[in-house]
């Protein structure tokens, strides 16, 4: 361990930064998400161009900017000229920005995003796209800038000063910080974090624990991932912070495995602060000593509930248990256990370094700072965005969010998970706030939201998250295991065409008794999915019911396809060819006719059908499709 | 194929470098799986006595988290995601189509060894949805028509393998 002041560590991490600014450079995000999109071979061919025009040009891998549509995601960086960024470039678009924009002066428009603004203590931003006006990073404000695995960038862009200013002042007067930030918990419920940090100090049973909730479970929900894929050391900085103020010694990040990068990366982050001496003992040579280990989830989404996470830490089957005492008090091994969210810890550092009253600026007068959120489903332009509390969801979905895909039209928004609802159009203008949120029966969750269109079925959606819920119900509490099993089942005779008008009044109670009899939050919430669809989509469940109808045409058992035999350009075979079943009969010159009972509904003549024709749809009921279709008869040409 | 002698070295090996705490469970099970692919009965069993806990007791644990498996997987591992986004942009229809091309059900492997298939809730792709995992490589925006073609080469690879 090297013994170095903050200001030392500083000096040097800004020079190493500071050298890298001055010259040519490329930034590539290859986060998940980057990766998924091709981003390494991007790096590679990066890498192979510059060699080739013998250029000594960095190419540093950065985390995820939240423009995760635009991925892969790059930006040439050049002191004396500007910084452009350019969006889902493939390893054929190489040669051209490297002599373009690289070697040349041609900023290669055509492949361009815009230019990038910001830096150096500010936070980044393209003002070309109109999202950035209403977007506010401060957890973000380096992801997609910093290389994650290099400690010097984060500290030359800030990084642990917050810590450097919390080991000069005392717990009390962090708790005090805190307070005047009014920063609540991230994790979702938005428990108050000054109260909770306050609890765990207090307690005078040693030693105490900090833990740091990695366990994003919820489907569509990454934010979690992208802010320890981007910028593992606010994380970190922020566990540092608490273990002082509580007075712990050893802190755990318990991450889900499915997150083999974000492992990777908090590995590399640790390893690096222990080498400066920011963590470990004698953290920056004072007496305050703190220690972090991973431990990697095993997959279970209940380990997201705090007392199932202790469970899965101490090698246990990950089940919760009743609350009070809560783990402040008992927790970890029967000790106090501080417990927050990746994104709870990411905002402390900034409060101590800029102050709680600062931090109480933004947002609203009951929930401060901002919340981030992840965008998908059928939205233009998917990705992470942060914005501050009090921003309505019609502005996150279309200023930010660029509004529905195509021509379709907006249906739903479903916030929270499995355990949040969807929210109708009528519903758009609600602030995003812990409050209003809940008030429109939805939930602010982890933050994770997936905009429908009227492609989706709303029982379908249900069903779904339900059918999620039931398989990852621990099984200890009787209604929710078995309460949201007979949901289920009820949900799936609605969806197959054998529900019954009763059902609805007994989905209402079930859902009811669910979560009055169920003792963590995966049961209490798991039905609310189902109520709220059935409060903004009821029409849906009724035509299911009583027409055999799926207005979405999702449902398999209540939609056929059928092929027009006026649109149907008879010369054509495509459909005929793919279809994995050979149900579609007709040679050549003849109308194309979809065997019913050979159809798997998978939908490739659909996708095959050339657009000019436009022939197949899909029908619901079943009973519009012409009874000609269900015979053997074809309609010679 | 590795035997069960080699098998029980591995796992010999993972328990020597672990002490004898019971929050150890859990990354022990992890490490035996990365190291053989499943959990072997024998190697679970050893685990309990290193730990000198019940056997039903770390079969408890294994059974309850999602991660772990006791059966081989294929030497092509087809992971389909069902997270929220996959399913609303049709990733039922891609299961279907992994199942039927594959001629295997959620959770089997084929009878030569080399594909396996799986559902897993979210890989935090939701951009690209509905996605598949194959190995390393992720799959994006596919449709039923997309994972045939997706296959082609692993299908050719098996074909000239035998021939």
């Amino acid at each position: 361990m090297l013994n170095m002041t903050y200001e030392e560590i500083s000096n040097k991490a800004q020079t190493e930064w500071e050298a890298l600014q001055k010259s040519n450079h490329v930034l590539i995000g290859t986060a998940t998400c980057g990766r998924a999109a091709g981003a390494l071979d991007v790096v590679d061919a990066f890498n192979k161009e510059l060699a080739r025009h013998s250029l000594e040009v960095p190419v540093v891998q950065v985390g995820c900017a939240g423009l995760c549509y635009a991925d892969p995601f790059v930006t040439i960086s050049k002191p004396d000229s500007l910084r452009v960024a350019y969006a889902n470039i493939t390893t054929e678009n190489i040669r051209r920005l490297v002599e373009g924009y690289v070697v040349g002066d041609d900023p290669c428009l055509e492949l361009a995003l815009g230019t990038v603004e910001g830096g150096d203590g500010e936070t980044i931003a393209i003002p070309e796209l109109p999202r950035f006006d209403r977007e506010l990073r401060l957890i973000m404000r380096h992801c997609g800038y910093i290389d994650p695995e290099n400690i010097n960038h984060y500290i030359a862009n800030g990084g642990y000063s917050g810590l450097d200013r919390a080991l000069r002042i005392t717990p009390q007067e962090i708790i005090e910080e805190l307070k005047k930030s009014g920063l609540r918990g991230r994790g979702g419920a938005g428990f108050s974090t000054y109260k909770k940090w306050d609890l765990c100090r207090k307690d005078r049973n040693t030693p105490k624990y900090v833990i740091c909730n990695a366990d994003e479970g919820d489907p569509g929900a990454f934010m979690d991932r992208v802010v320890l894929e981007s910028d593992p050391h606010q994380v970190i900085e922020g566990m540092i912070i608490a273990g002082y103020t509580i007075g712990a010694e050893q802190g755990y990040i318990y991450v889900r495995a499915e997150y083999p990068l974000a492992i990777e990366r908090i590995q590399t982050a640790l390893k690096q602060a222990e080498e400066l001496g920011l963590l470990g003992d004698n953290i920056l040579g004072g007496d305050f000593g703190f220690h972090i280990d991973i431990a990697a989830g095993a997959g279970a989404f209940i380990s997201g509930e705090e007392t199932a996470l202790i469970a899965a830490v101490e090698g246990r089957m990950s089940t919760p248990r009743p609350r009070p005492p809560y783990p402040a008090e008992i927790g970890l091994w029967n000790k106090p256990s501080l417990l927050n969210n990746v994104k709870t810890f990411a905002y402390v550092p900034l409060v101590i370094e800029r102050g709680g009253d600062w931090f109480a600026l933004i947002g609203t007068e009951a929930s401060k700072g901002t919340a981030v959120f992840t965008l998908a489903g059928k939205v233009a332009n998917s990705g992470l965005a942060e914005v501050p509390m009090g921003t309505t969801l019609r502005e996150l979905i279309y200023d930010i969010g660029g509004g529905i895909n195509k021509d379709r039209q907006f249906k739903a928004v479903q916030i929270g998970g499995p355990s949040g609802g969807c929210l109708p159009e009528s519903l758009l203008d609600v602030p995003i706030d812990y409050d209003s949120l809940r008030e429109a029966g939805s939930m602010m969750g982890s933050g994770g939201m997936i905009v429908m269109d009227d492609d989706n079925c709303m029982v379908d959606a249900a069903r779904f998250f339900l059918d999620f819920s039931t398989k990852e119900s621990c099984g200890l509490c009787t209604m929710c295991r078995l309460g949201t099993f007979q949901m289920l089942n009820i949900l799936e005779d609605i969806t197959a065409g054998r529900g019954k008008i009763e059902d609805i009044d007994v989905l209402l109670l079930l859902a009811e008794d669910v979560k009055m009899g169920s003792l963590c939050g995966l049961g209490k919430t798991a039905p609310n999915p189902v109520i709220t669809t059935l409060r903004y989509f009821r029409d849906e469940y009724e035509a299911h019911i009583l027409e055999k109808r799926c207005p979405a045409r999702v449902c398999p058992e209540l939609t056929v396809y059928y092929i027009l035999p006026d649109k149907c350009d008879r010369a054509c075979e495509h459909c005929v060819l793919t279809c994995p079943t050979e149900a579609i009969k007709g040679g050549k010159g003849e109308v194309k006719i979809i065997d019913q009972e050979k159809c798997s509904k998978c939908g490739t003549c659909l996708e095959v059908c050339p657009p000019e024709y436009n022939a197949v749809v899909k029908i619901s009921p079943i009973s519009l499709l012409p009874s000609s279709n269900l015979s053997e008869k074809r309609a010679k040409k | 194929m590795i035997t069960e002698e080699q098998a029980s070295q591995a796992v010999d090996e993972i328990l020597s470098s672990h002490k004898k705490e019971k929050k150890n469970l859990i990354p022990l099970l992890q490490q035996v799986q990365a190291s053989l692919g499943y959990l072997p009965k024998e190697g679970m069993q050893k685990i309990a006595g290193f730990l000198e806990m019940p056997e039903v007791e770390v079969w408890g644990v294994a059974t309850f988290y999602n991660q772990f498996r006791f059966a081989p997987l294929g030497k092509h591992h087809t992971v389909a995601c069902m997270g929220t986004a996959c399913h609303l942009a049709g990733g039922k229809l891609i299961l279907d189509a992994l199942e039927r091309e594959l001629d295997i059900k959620v959770g089997q492997t084929t009878d030569d060894g080399n594909f396996s298939l799986e559902r897993v809730a979210c890989i935090g792709c939701c951009m690209l949805a509905p996605v598949i995992v194959m190995g390393d490589k992720i799959y994006p925006k596919m449709t039923p028509f997309k994972v045939e073609e997706a296959l082609v080469p692993y299908k050719q690879e098996q074909q000239s393998e035998k021939g």
